[in-house]
């Protein structure tokens, strides 16, 4: 585990906060740069953290341990705050994804539509579920609770773009398609 | 900038495109996006720059409702309303040269959808007047329109309390789904003292199957933007967050768009409209969280925390975030109060029934022809609207049960249709207004498994904070999934219905208190089905 510095540093003897020491960025990469400033604009203040792991999951794809700690240290928070925000909110991933995901709206309306038919089709295919990853890193299967396109039902999100009335064989087509591509 | 500058400034916007009499409107939402409208727009725009007549414009514009006719395009008079159009349904780029060819002649049947069948003809539109005409990423579009004048009269001519008043009026009620006066939480929130004060906008709609707060938004960004402006004035605040969904990135494109072009004119920042007012709006987006739809929840995610819901009182109108007198409204509900500024309170009070005023924008969805978003006014049965406005089931299938509120409501079976649409009547049938999304199921719904998949999805979204929540819904869960695969003995139906009192009385929040209630009411119309299951 990454050190964290656990003592908030003082007020000088003049009583005048003093400038709170920023952590150097975890490595020359521009993508921290773009995460380091989102969060400079926010003034590094406490409510900017969820959309500092917004940034860093844009960037990386998802959050790994030194992610969250180079958040943390930024933010002047702990690290456990950090991981609890993390693991409460559905969207951040805190393993590597697949090279491509699919993720298949499993809504109400999709639900009454067939969405099961499109998670059993992918699962037969790929052998992994909602939530897993094909062991190549290939394929990243998640589910959605709405998308909102409940007049395209059932429909799925591969690699960015909403596919509706959907059937287990168009889909499937569509993430082979994109594996090959 | 007083009322007549404004009408001034929209009088000339308006005369800058007047050369253009007719419009091609492309709708360019979600919805239509996928199925290819983006596609549509560029093939229009290539004929008509190629060899379309001089006094038509092709323009992107917003939800028009029909989502499952999809991608849609209107022909339409520059100043024409909704349905005052030749709409095209499941158009291709190839139908361009076609509609492009039909502007000034006779309309092309083969894509014609009619508007003055009962779909469009029975809908009356306040919130989403605007949806689906205006050009949702054009400030201009929005002032020619009308846009901004209730703010700019809010701000000139009216004290506070008048708006406040006015609110109260119109007997308008928190579209969210709780039903709360919004006149009463203004009030309140103006009557707090405290030095800073908040409006938030909830755009966490994260019922599955309700789409109604993700179409204002993409279609007509800015009239939330003024709701929230407005409220903000009669409350006493300076800085709004509008906390969106991050499954919704057009939604959330639209409006920081409409934050830029508003503070870039004046509409919103220091001293909006050279008064001493001052607003400014920020977006946060939300991460997948279905709880952060509960106020105490979605202002800890705010302040950036974790989700979990707090007790109340204090209500967010007395200490909300970071404890602070805080306004939070729906979308649906910021969308009605430039209406009601511009036109009285009295207006608004005259649609409606005695307890429930205006109107109310559902998501039809499921086993009913017509897909898509309508706006009704309230009192409306849920005969008209299922069978007249949504065209009943498809493929001759008998309707079964409409499922309203999301995970939160219940199901209402065919024997009580005939009811008139209000929050309390819904409550006298064990479910809820909700957020607006109507799932409409047919005679092949398993009404077990329906419960099953709302308890799945409770028992997923639950916080963990309390136990009832976290440990009821894993149970309810394990025997409506043992019922379910036929499994399960008399003692677990029972058991079951125990459950469910235990859990809707002890709850801390929302979502464990309603979580319930999707197993009540199939257990309350349907429990045959349950009992079909049982073995032994």
């Amino acid at each position: 585990m990454a050190a964290i510095r656990l003592a908030r540093p003082g007020a000088n003897p003049k009583g005048l906060p003093m400038q709170r020491p920023h952590p150097e960025l975890p490595s020359s990469d521009k993508r921290w740069k773009i995460i380091n400033t989102t969060m400079r604009r926010a003034g590094y203040a406490e409510h900017a953290l969820i959309e500092a792991l917004h940034g860093v999951q844009d960037a990386f794809g998802f959050l790994d341990e030194q992610a969250m700690s180079f958040v943390a240290e930024s933010l002047d928070l702990p690290l456990s705050k950090v991981y609890g925000v993390a693991t409460f909110y559905h969207l951040f991933q805190l393993k590597p994804q697949g090279r491509h995901t699919c993720v298949v709206c499993t809504g109400t309306a999709c639900y009454i539509k067939g969405a099961g038919a499109l998670v059993e089709g992918i699962e037969e295919r790929y052998g992994v579920q909602p939530g897993g990853t094909t062991d190549d890193k290939a394929l990243s299967v998640m589910a959605a609770r709405c998308v909102g396109v409940c007049g395209l039902a059932p429909a799925a999100v591969v690699d960015g773009t909403l596919l509706g009335k959907l059937t287990p064989p168009k889909l499937l087509e569509r993430i082979a398609q994109e594996i090959a591509e | 900038m007083n009322v007549e500058d404004l009408e001034h400034l929209a009088e000339q916007y308006r005369a800058e495109g007047a050369a253009q009499t007719r419009e091609v409107r492309v709708c360019a939402a979600t919805s239509c996006r996928s199925g290819g409208a983006l596609l549509v727009f560029d093939a229009l725009t290539e004929v008509q720059q190629a060899s379309g007549p001089a006094h038509c414009k092709v323009k992107e514009v917003g939800c028009m409702g029909l989502c499952s006719a999809g991608p849609l395009v209107a022909v339409a008079d520059r100043d024409a309303g909704l349905t005052d159009v030749d709409l095209y349904q499941e158009v291709k780029p190839e139908d361009a040269a076609d509609i492009i060819a039909s502007v000034d002649g006779a309309p092309v049947e083969r894509l014609r959808h009619p508007t003055d069948n009962p779909f469009f003809a029975r809908q009356q539109l306040i919130v989403r007047e605007q949806c689906g005409v205006i050009d949702p990423d054009s400030a201009k579009g929005y002032i020619a329109a009308g846009g901004y004048l209730a703010m700019v009269k809010a701000l000139t001519e009216m004290t506070p309390a008048e708006v406040i008043a006015e609110v109260t009026t119109s007997g308008l009620r928190g579209r969210g789904g709780g039903g709360y006066p919004t006149g009463l939480k203004w009030s309140t929130v103006a009557k707090t003292p405290g030095a800073q004060k908040y409006v938030i906008c909830n755009a966490d709609e994260g019922d599955p199957g309700a789409f109604m707060d993700r179409a204002i938004i993409e279609s007509d960004p800015h009239r939330v933007l003024e709701g929230m402006a407005i409220a903000a004035y009669a409350v006493g605040a300076d800085k709004g967050f509008i906390y969106v969904r991050a499954e919704y990135p057009l939604a959330v494109e639209r409006l920081k768009t409409a934050i830029r072009k508003a503070k870039r004119t004046g509409f919103l920042g220091h001293h909006i409209c050279e008064t001493q007012f001052s607003f400014d709006v920020e977006i946060r987006l939300g991460a997948g969280a279905f709880v952060c739809g509960e106020e105490t929840a979605l202002m800890g995610s705010i302040e950036g925390g974790r989700g979990n819901p707090m007790p109340r009182p204090p209500y967010p109108a007395e200490s909300g975030l970071w404890g602070q007198p805080t306004l939070i409204n729906n979308v649906e509900t910021f969308g009605n109060i430039a209406p009601i500024i511009n036109r009285g309170g009295d207006w608004f009070a005259s649609i409606g029934t005695e307890r429930s005023k205006g109107t109310k924008v559902f998501a039809l969805a499921g086993a009913i022809s017509n897909i898509g978003l309508i706006e009704v006014p309230m009192g409306m049965s849920l005969r008209e609207i299922i069978e007249e406005i949504g065209g009943g089931c498809p493929g001759g299938k008998a309707f079964k049960a409409v499922q309203t509120g999301g995970p939160s409501g219940g199901c209402i079976p065919n024997d009580y249709l005939d009811i008139p649409v209000d929050y309390d009547s819904l409550k006298t049938l064990g479910t809820m207004m909700g957020s607006g999304g109507m799932i409409v199921m047919d005679e092949t719904s398993d009404m077990v498994d329906v419960a099953r998949f709302f308890m799945e999805f409770c028992m997923s979204e639950s916080c963990g904070k309390c136990v009832p929540c976290r440990t009821g819904t894993q149970q309810m869960y394990a025997l409506l999934d043992r019922l379910a695969k036929s499994q399960a003995g008399p003692a677990d139906l029972a058991m079951l219905e125990e459950l469910c009192e235990v859990v809707q009385a002890t709850s801390l929040c929302g979502l464990g208190q309603t979580a319930p209630n999707p197993v009540l009411s199939t257990l309350r119309y349907f429990r045959h089905e349950y009992e079909a299951k049982i073995n032994g």
